[in-house]
């Protein structure tokens, strides 16, 4: 069943003045249960304005969106317990940090939440075991941390609340390759252990690749393509052309057909591209 | 909500008065602002709000911008409405209740200082509306730099506006992002009991200052890198010159204002 479910969602900035822009225009969409979804689009295709719907801190202009088959704005005052359900966590989030230790700040959603001491402990200890924080490091002061730990934290806030859909804002922006693998990583693992559906927005093609399901493609205020991970990468001129780009990786083998060097599958994964190749080596008798 | 703060707002048009030059435009201002205070009359404030209401016009500015920018302050507005009307004592009674009375001074009065006050929010928008803020420090530096004499440090004041003034919109987007975020995390910032809410405002308030205190860092940094050390020897791009309209605009101000004096004089 569609956890997640839009309806000619449509938003509209500053409609009436002469700023107006529409930032989503009609999107249908259904998320199932349990999915990991990456989405890709360029500055101003609309991303960062659709994630912000799934939580109702934006209100449609128009159209209808569905948690569990319910309207999330059918009663206005049940706002909040939507957020708890859907967790949002932003682009550069380690700079909503305020709590004067790590614990505190993780523990600073559920406890909105209403949730009691012992289980606010349980789950801040568990989700920063998860995440692999040192448990020394819960009463330092998080402004202390490096940035790569600051941003954990701040995830590990989101996470400690059990959305059962986590929305990742470009969760690896600005950070260093070992910090971007160490967040994927998390999220990972996170996802292995809840089951819980997650979506990334993201504009690195090769994170997106190697663990999303499915692909949403947003491009000019609507969606440009959601399907199977596979699927959309065998869209690369398409892809290309709007300004978005595939995988290192694709493009490799995507020359290499021009060449007569056809595998006649679609490769996204330098892993898969391994395993392609040692095969195709074996068929052919050559061994190394 | 934030989004309706217009303090400081500049619309970029090509009237006569975006025109003027920005030190004359500051004089202006403050004779504008003498001259409200010194009428007396309502027929004192009748001819300020005449000189108002045509720079409004030639400005080319839609009223309803100015209202936008009265709205705000109406909660003061008010205040000193209720207060004057009931608290001003003599003249014709009207109403009486314990220690409470309405006059006719009363009423008077709080009309006078409706009328007084809009007019100034008016007159001093009107100088932001049409002054893009850089022009406005420039005027700033330039209308205060005989104080240099006296050692009063003029360009660092003018650049320390100008930052300030720059950094209004950039402050106002953070601060939107960071309730986002803080409200995804369920705090309750426009819903809830007040004392929530309070609460809540320090999920805000210290994002807020640690992201300042970082943009100023690196600001200063910024600022080193491009070898910056203070208004000595630096020229600018865009030099000030005086016009014949400035003159004119000027002397019309002046005009006005004595009328306003002979006014207050002889009625």
């Amino acid at each position: 069943m569609a956890v997640l479910k839009t309806e000619q969602l449509t938003y509209v900035y500053s409609q009436g003045t002469p700023f107006e822009k529409t930032a989503i225009d009609h999107v249908n969409l259904e998320i199932n249960e349990g999915e990991i979804i990456g989405i890709m689009g360029h500055t101003g295709s609309g991303k960062s304005t659709l994630i912000q719907h799934f939580n109702g801190l934006l209100k449609a202009t128009s159209g209808k969106i569905y948690l569990d088959g319910k309207d999330i704005w059918a009663d206005k005052s049940e706002i909040r317990s939507v957020r708890f359900k859907v967790g949002l966590v932003f682009q550069y989030p380690e700079y909503q940090i305020f709590e004067e230790t790590v614990y505190k700040d993780i523990a600073f959603g559920c406890k909105n939440m209403g949730l009691d001491e012992a289980e606010i402990k349980r789950r801040v200890i568990e989700t920063a075991y998860d995440i692999g924080l040192p448990e020394e490091i819960l009463e330092k002061s998080p402004f202390e941390l490096s940035g790569g730990q600051k941003r954990l934290v701040a995830i590990a806030g989101v996470m400690a609340m059990n959305p059962r859909v986590l929305i990742l804002d470009e969760p690896s922006a600005s950070l260093d390759p070992a910090g971007r693998d160490r967040i994927f990583d998390c999220i990972k693992a996170y996802h292995k252990k809840t089951k819980n559906t997650i979506l990334i927005v993201s504009h690195s093609m090769e994170d997106i690749a190697r663990f999303a399901d499915r692909i949403l493609v947003m491009n000019n205020a609507g969606v440009f393509c959601f399907d199977e991970t596979e699927k959309v990468f065998s869209r690369a001129e398409e892809i290309s052309k709007i300004g978005l780009d595939v995988p290192q990786i694709t493009k490799v083998f995507l020359e290499l057909k021009k060449y007569g060097l056809d595998f006649g599958k679609k490769v996204y994964t330098v892993e898969y591209a391994k395993e392609l190749i040692l095969k195709n080596l074996r068929e052919r008798g050559i061994v190394c | 909500m934030l989004k309706d703060i217009t303090i400081g707002q500049y619309f970029p048009m090509n009237s006569v008065i975006h025109r003027l030059d920005p030190r004359f435009k500051i004089v202006i201002t403050l004779i504008f602002i003498v001259m409200l205070f010194t009428g007396e009359s309502f027929i004192c404030l009748g001819i300020s709000a005449v000189y108002t209401l045509i720079a409004v016009l030639l400005s080319r500015i839609k009223f309803k911008m100015f209202m936008k920018s009265i709205k705000p302050l109406m909660p003061f507005l008010l205040i000193t409405a209720v207060l004057n009307l009931l608290f001003m004592g003599d003249g014709e009674v009207y109403f009486h209740w314990k220690f409470i009375k309405i006059t006719s001074d009363g009423i008077n009065v709080s009309v006078f200082m409706i009328i007084r006050i809009v007019l100034l929010i008016m007159g001093s928008s009107l100088l932001t509306y049409t002054t893009s803020p850089i022009t406005l420090t420039d005027a700033v530096e330039r209308l205060l730099s005989p104080l240099k004499r006296f050692k009063f440090p003029v360009h660092e004041l003018a650049m320390m506006m100008s930052i300030a003034l720059r950094f209004i919109p950039t402050l106002i987007e953070e601060t939107d992002k960071i309730i986002s975020a803080q409200k995804a995390r369920g705090a309750e910032i426009d819903t809830g009991s007040i004392t929530n809410r309070a609460k809540n405002m320090v999920s805000i308030l210290i994002p807020l200052f640690i992201s300042a205190f970082r943009r100023a860092d690196e600001l200063a940094t910024a600022m080193e890198c491009r070898c910056y050390n203070g208004g000595e020897g630096r020229t600018r791009l865009r030099q000030l010159k005086s016009k014949l309209r400035d003159y004119t605009a000027l002397s019309v101000t002046i005009l006005f204002f004595v009328c306003v004096i002979l006014l207050n004089i002889f009625i």
